[in-house]
């Protein structure tokens, strides 16, 4: 079986899950069997997941830089689209508009932090990254006569279809939050426009770029590519995606939330999602962002069936199946990085570059290092 | 207080603080020197560590039936001895273990990848530490509210040592500083000799130097890395003992705020230079005090994390590297 095949099978099995999900989901609990349904607060974590892995993806995966702070970038989309659209502030751009500025806020800051730090080497640079977000998270929690701090921004606006005036109870407009399937099929269109974007930027010039970068800086910039450049846009491309995810879901929750729900745990999250789906390959994404999250909702379901059951007291730290979402992370981090660094979908490019060391004679690690 | 005397107590604070920091500090550097590896779980290491101390002061307390409230002497005698002996052999062997297990393997593998594993073992540990909280002890509150932050017996009074020789002043310079002070110091001393003028001190900086070369030299490099897993981790051993009597607060999220300390500290003293280490924890002791005093508290982190990134922008060699290692 060819690639293009099996690239084909995996897209149309995909797509047909994302549609029917909640065909499916809505039977289950017309039949009376609710506690089985996905859920469409989950599917659309999976979906804002998948479009943050898919920014991560241009810098962790492409790029070959590692970011520990794609939460900053996040919460910079949040509060870019809670000032420039709630009615407390004066600009009150609306939803499209107000997803635009997140972008583009979201680019600008990706340019600050990359244009000074990105000749740093790859672990250094991930430092930086790391504080990078704990500055934003601090700035946004501490500087509260403009973001209100802790006490969060909210009624942000919905999405509305411009020139459209729907008929009363027309059943996929209402953007409201007790009916969810409208948000879960934007979120579904959102993240298809931005996977073949992102398809179409991997076989790009830039893309390309990226790539060469991440096998062979120094050879890169022999060809002509300047390495900083190339490697800020990508910093910029992946905060634009962040940026966008991060005020669809403030959007959807109809608040920004408290500045500290975007910390190292979030970065963390949709790291372990690239790593376990394959760095540097769109399906990968996909897939870990299903997988990481499918285990989120695995722990509450867990969580719920013991509380059904009344084992769960509360008080007990062992069985609350929370609990132990960090330590199957980092047990799946480290078990990937042993077994299997590649990923479940590898790139086959990614793949051939981890595994060339293998069979070589462990050459010298560069002398004077 | 006048505002000179306010400076001096935040100098003592500080420097008590920095000498901890340090202690964590020079695990990250001996272990980046060696490997080139950020051991992103060496501040949950310590972390754990400050739990096992807690356990074990709990346990102490238990079998003197000392109550928390009203600390004996011998029980402050008996439980920073048991801390003393039992914490930095643990740290120092999980450090070991960790290496083993996680890091290994890896050691010729693209460079993101072990660092990639240290952040997979920093969440693991941290997520022990939420666990170890649970336990079903007086001193960790028999286990309820496990992730709650717990507060450490007052082991080592704070009395203030100055009046005690007879100074009447408003700063207050007490056993707990001294304590930090007098198990700091010799460590910093016998880690200094251990490197500079033992075998294995030259073996740790040969295969710092050039691991391909002090292999050809007949150097067990694989050993050498061990031995520094475990002295870094032995640090932060002795570093969650004092952290633990002189700060009496812990909790499971603590090993990521004092790693980044310690790993600013490490970066600012020159990443992979022991002394630069030792340095860079005692500024960044004392630029908290500082900015807890003089700027708000609320500031004190974004302060120290903005170091971290100005320092690696504009001069990653640190305060005491040596310039430019970086190839390619």
């Amino acid at each position: 079986m060819n690639s293009t095949l099996r690239s084909t099978i995996f897209y149309t099995l995909l797509s047909l899950a994302a549609v029917l999900i909640p065909v499916l989901d809505l039977v289950l609990t017309r039949l009376g069997w609710g506690n089985w349904a996905i859920g469409n607060e989950t599917c659309q974590r999976v979906l804002i997941f998948a479009i943050l892995g898919l920014g991560l993806n241009i810098v962790v995966g492409y790029t070959g830089l590692l970011h520990l702070g794609v939460a900053a970038f996040m919460a910079i989309g949040v509060y870019a689209f809670a000032i420039s659209t709630c009615s407390i502030y004066p600009f009150q751009v609306g939803f499209w508009g107000g997803l635009g500025i997140a972008m583009a806020a979201a680019a600008v800051a990706g340019v600050l932090l990359g244009t000074p730090t990105l000749r740093l080497r790859g672990d250094y640079l991930a430092i930086v990254t790391l504080g990078f977000g704990e500055i934003v998270q601090e700035v946004l929690k501490n500087v509260d006569t403009v973001t209100k701090g802790m006490q969060t921004i909210g009624d942000l606006p919905k999405p509305v279809v411009p020139w459209f005036k729907p008929p009363a109870n027309f059943y996929l407009y209402e953007f409201d939050s007790l009916d969810t399937v409208p948000w879960y099929f934007l979120f579904l269109g959102i993240l298809v426009l931005l996977v073949l974007l992102v398809r179409n930027l991997e076989y790009s010039r830039l893309g390309r770029q990226w790539m060469s970068i991440r096998e062979d800086q120094l050879a890169a910039s022999c060809m002509g590519i300047n390495p900083t450049e190339v490697k800020v846009l990508s910093f910029a491309v992946a905060a634009a995606i962040c940026g966008l995810a991060g005020a669809l879901l403030a959007s959807k929750l109809e608040t920004t939330a408290e500045p500290t729900s975007y910390d190292f745990n979030v970065s963390i999250t949709v790291l372990c999602l690239l790593i376990v789906g394959g760095l540097g390959s769109i399906r990968g994404v996909l897939v870990g962002a299903c997988i990481v999250m499918g285990f989120e909702i695995l722990l509450n379901r867990g969580t719920q069936a013991l509380q059904r059951w009344g084992l769960e007291s509360g008080g007990n730290v062992f069985l609350t199946p929370n609990n132990w979402k960090f330590l199957i992370f980092g047990l799946a981090l480290v078990l990937m990085m042993q077994f299997r660094p590649e990923g479940i979908f590898p790139s086959s490019r990614v793949k051939a570059e981890l595994h060339k060391a293998e069979g070589q004679p462990p050459t010298a690690e560069a002398p004077g290092a | 207080m006048s505002a000179t005397e306010q400076f001096i107590q935040q100098l003592i604070f500080g420097l008590s603080n920095g000498m901890i920091i340090a202690l964590i500090a020079l695990g990250y550097s001996m272990v980046y020197g060696i490997v080139d590896l950020i051991n992103f779980a060496h501040g949950d290491l310590f972390m754990l560590g400050t739990f096992l101390a807690l356990t074990l002061v709990g346990l102490v307390l238990g079998l003197l039936g000392v109550n928390p409230q009203h600390i004996t002497p011998l029980a402050t005698f008996l439980g920073i001895l048991v801390m003393l002996v039992v914490c930095p052999p643990f740290c120092a062997g999980l450090n070991w273990s960790i290496d083993r297990l996680a890091y290994r393997r890896l050691r010729n593998a693209p460079k993101l990848a072990p660092l990639v594993a240290a952040i997979g073992v920093s969440f693991i540990l941290m997520n022990l530490g939420q666990f170890w909280g649970g336990l079903p002890m007086d001193v960790f509150g028999q286990g309820k509210a496990a992730a709650a932050p717990k507060n450490f017996p007052d082991l080592v009074p704070a009395t203030n040592l100055l009046t005690k020789i007879g100074l009447t002043s408003n700063i207050r310079f007490t056993w707990k500083d001294l304590m930090v002070w007098s198990v700091t110091l010799p460590l910093l001393v016998l880690l200094t000799v251990v490197v500079k003028f033992t075998r294995l001190g030259k073996a740790m900086r040969a295969t710092a130097q050039n691991p391909v070369a002090a292999r050809l030299m007949g150097i067990d490099t694989e050993r050498v890395i061990g031995s520094t897993f475990l002295i870094g981790g032995g640090l932060a051993g002795f570093a969650s003992v004092i952290y633990s009597l002189y700060n009496n607060t812990i909790y499971f999220q603590l090993g990521y705020r004092s790693g980044m300390d310690a790993f600013t500290a490490a970066v600012l003293g020159g990443i992979g230079n022991l002394p630069g280490a030792a340095l860079g924890g005692i500024v960044i002791g004392l630029v908290r005090a500082m900015s807890d005093q003089y700027v708000a508290t609320i500031w004190t982190n974004t302060i120290v994390f903005g170091i971290l990134v100005l320092i690696l922008v504009f001069r990653p060699s640190g305060l005491l590297g040596a310039r430019a290692r970086e190839k390619v």
